[in-house]
């Protein structure tokens, strides 16, 4: 056992696989390679508060280099590993260096899906996935612009709330008949729609994009809409989701369907390799078939159980999912999973901006979404992790006391 | 600077750069004892910690979501709690106490 951990990617899943290793007693060395020119970094203020000009660059990183100096992590940065050899039980780099382990660990998350229309390639359209993504964006801002988001999704409605509030001129075109309908009721949905309109957000619903016009020297002028109309534009911002990075472990012949296949304590079938984050599908008690989530919870947490296995410890992950979103001063969070509820309960009132909706799954509690409770989101966590049976009518009166369902 | 309390019952002191935050003066020095699952975002209650009371009167005073979100924190809300992602280093803490809970989650 001399040739220690590989760990690939850059960010929660990696950090996290690291860190776990070293908490579970791995005494040998431990690599991190990622093909980023930075240490691990926060990603949500990429579209929230960084892009927004209200946190500063150095307050992004995870940890100080003192977190990887105690722990013995060595990172290796702009450094991109190109294969996997599995008998060898070597990786490769894009330079062609050779690095030996005995546990490999993939933490190599997900890339934007990119838009496939004319005119995508226009210097002018922009995606948001990392820290250089969004100081290139930034960089765009200095005067007053027309912009328009494509997909109203997390990511597409968190960049419109911050260049709004900067005082761009925003639209939002969703191709589906309302905003965020992967993972909200339509009653949430309707709530995030009239808020961004009334922030002055241009919100068009059931809109498909065509084109992206140029102004006939290579850069954006304008959005063409299927159904004829034109959207002027300085900048084109596309959230139109995500797609696992799988091409490494596919190519070394691990079984991947739109994820890398774990089990529930992060290992692959090769004995030697784990994988977590938002590269992975793993069975979730949460939900009734293997899932793929694109959080920081997940990849922190599944990172914890990774470094565990790595280090001969496996645990199983059974955190509950959760999740959050700032779109100007609403904080919606989200706890356990919401799809596939047959009902649904509203605690508070809609219209005062401060509610929670419960949702249930034959009987069951499966998930809380608040939107400016926390207090109650964490609560909602702590239900949701006990196994707490709570009807539909104790979650919608407010004078019932969930707390009191915790103590039981 | 900051002077942290913690579990252990030692103390750490920290320059935390003025526009910083009193957790990620503990993160990004790897202290022990703040979690900060959220990065700041007033969102995950994990970067909970004890004011020491001689020194709690020289914060701004706790706005209504890190009001909410303390409702919920894992070791228990006392009459100094605050979530050390929501206190901005000024010049003006210079020499802030604050001790780190039992636990965080
Ligand atoms: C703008 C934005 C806002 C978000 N907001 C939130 C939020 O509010 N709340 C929330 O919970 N989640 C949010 N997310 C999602 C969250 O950031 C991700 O779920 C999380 O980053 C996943 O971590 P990961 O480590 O699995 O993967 P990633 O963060 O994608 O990291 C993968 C790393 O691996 C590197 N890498 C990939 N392939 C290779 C290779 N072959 N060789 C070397 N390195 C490689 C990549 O460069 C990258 O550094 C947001 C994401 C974005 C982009
Ligand atoms: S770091 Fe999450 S609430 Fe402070």
């Amino acid at each position: 056992m001399a040739e220690g951990l590989v760990i690939v990617g850059g960010s929660y899943a990696a950090l996290h696989m690291a860190q776990g290793a070293r908490e579970n007693g791995y005494g040998e060395a431990i690599r991190l390679i990622s093909d980023e020119p930075w240490l691990p970094y926060q990603r949500p203020p990429l579209s929230k508060g960084f892009l927004a000009g209200k946190i500063e660059r150095d307050a992004l990183a995870l940890k100080g280099e003192a977190f990887y100096r105690d722990n013995g992590i060595e990172v290796l940065l702009e450094t991109r590993v190109s294969a996997i050899d599995r008998q060898a039980r070597t990786v490769t780099t894009a330079a062609g260096a050779n690095l030996r382990y005995d546990g490999l660990g993939l933490a190599l998350g997900a890339r934007p899906r990119l838009l496939k229309i004319a005119g995508a390639d226009l210097d002018g359209v922009f995606y948001l996935r990392s820290l250089a993504d969004t100081l290139a964006l930034r960089e765009r801002l200095a005067r007053p612009l027309s912009i328009v988001v494509i997909g109203g999704g997390f990511i597409g409605l968190e960049v419109a709330a911050s260049l709004a509030t900067l005082g761009h001129r925003v639209s939002v075109v969703e191709a589906l008949e309302r905003l965020m309908a992967r993972v909200l009721p339509p009653v949430l949905s309707d709530f995030m729609a009239q808020m961004h309109r009334g922030r002055g957000v241009e919100v068009r619903l059931s809109a498909g994009v065509q084109e992206i016009k140029g102004d006939g020297a290579g850069r954006v002028a304008s959005v063409l809409c299927s159904d004829g109309s034109e959207l002027a534009a300085d900048i084109v911002v596309a959230g139109i989701g995500v797609v696992p990075e799988t091409g490494l472990a596919a190519a070394a012949g691990l079984a991947c369907r739109d994820g890398i296949l774990v089990d529930d304590a992060a290992r692959t079938a090769d004995p030697a390799i784990v994988a977590a984050g938002d590269c992975v599908r793993y069975p979730s008690a949460f939900t009734p078939d293997p899932c793929r989530l694109e959080s920081v919870q997940n990849a922190s947490d599944q990172g914890r159980a990774a470094g565990a296995a790595l280090a001969g410890k496996p645990q199983a992950y059974r955190a509950v999912p959760w999740f959050w979103s700032d779109q100007y001063e609403c904080k919606l969070q989200m706890a356990g999973l919401s799809p596939g509820h047959d009902r649904l309960a509203l605690r508070g009132a809609m219209a005062g901006g401060r509610f929670s909706l419960f949702y249930f799954r034959a009987g069951r509690l499966v998930a809380v979404d608040t939107v400016n409770r926390p207090g109650e989101h964490l609560l909602g966590r702590k239900l949701l992790a006990a196994g707490a049976s709570l009807t539909p009518e104790q979650a919608a009166d407010e004078s019932f006391d969930l707390k009191a369902l915790l103590a039981a | 600077m900051v002077i942290y309390q913690l579990k252990d019952g030692s103390e750490r002191r920290v320059d935390v750069p003025a526009g910083h935050s009193v957790m990620l003066g503990a993160v990004q020095n790897d202290l022990p004892g703040i979690d900060a699952e959220c990065g700041g975002c007033c969102a995950c209650g994990t970067c909970h910690v004890y004011v020491d009371p001689a020194h709690y009167g020289r914060l701004p005073a706790v706005e209504a979501m890190e009001d909410d979100l303390l409702s919920g924190v894992a070791a228990g809300r006392q009459a100094t709690s605050r979530l050390s992602c929501q206190i901005t280093m000024t010049p003006a803490l210079d020499g802030l106490v604050v001790r780190m809970p039992e636990r965080q989650g």
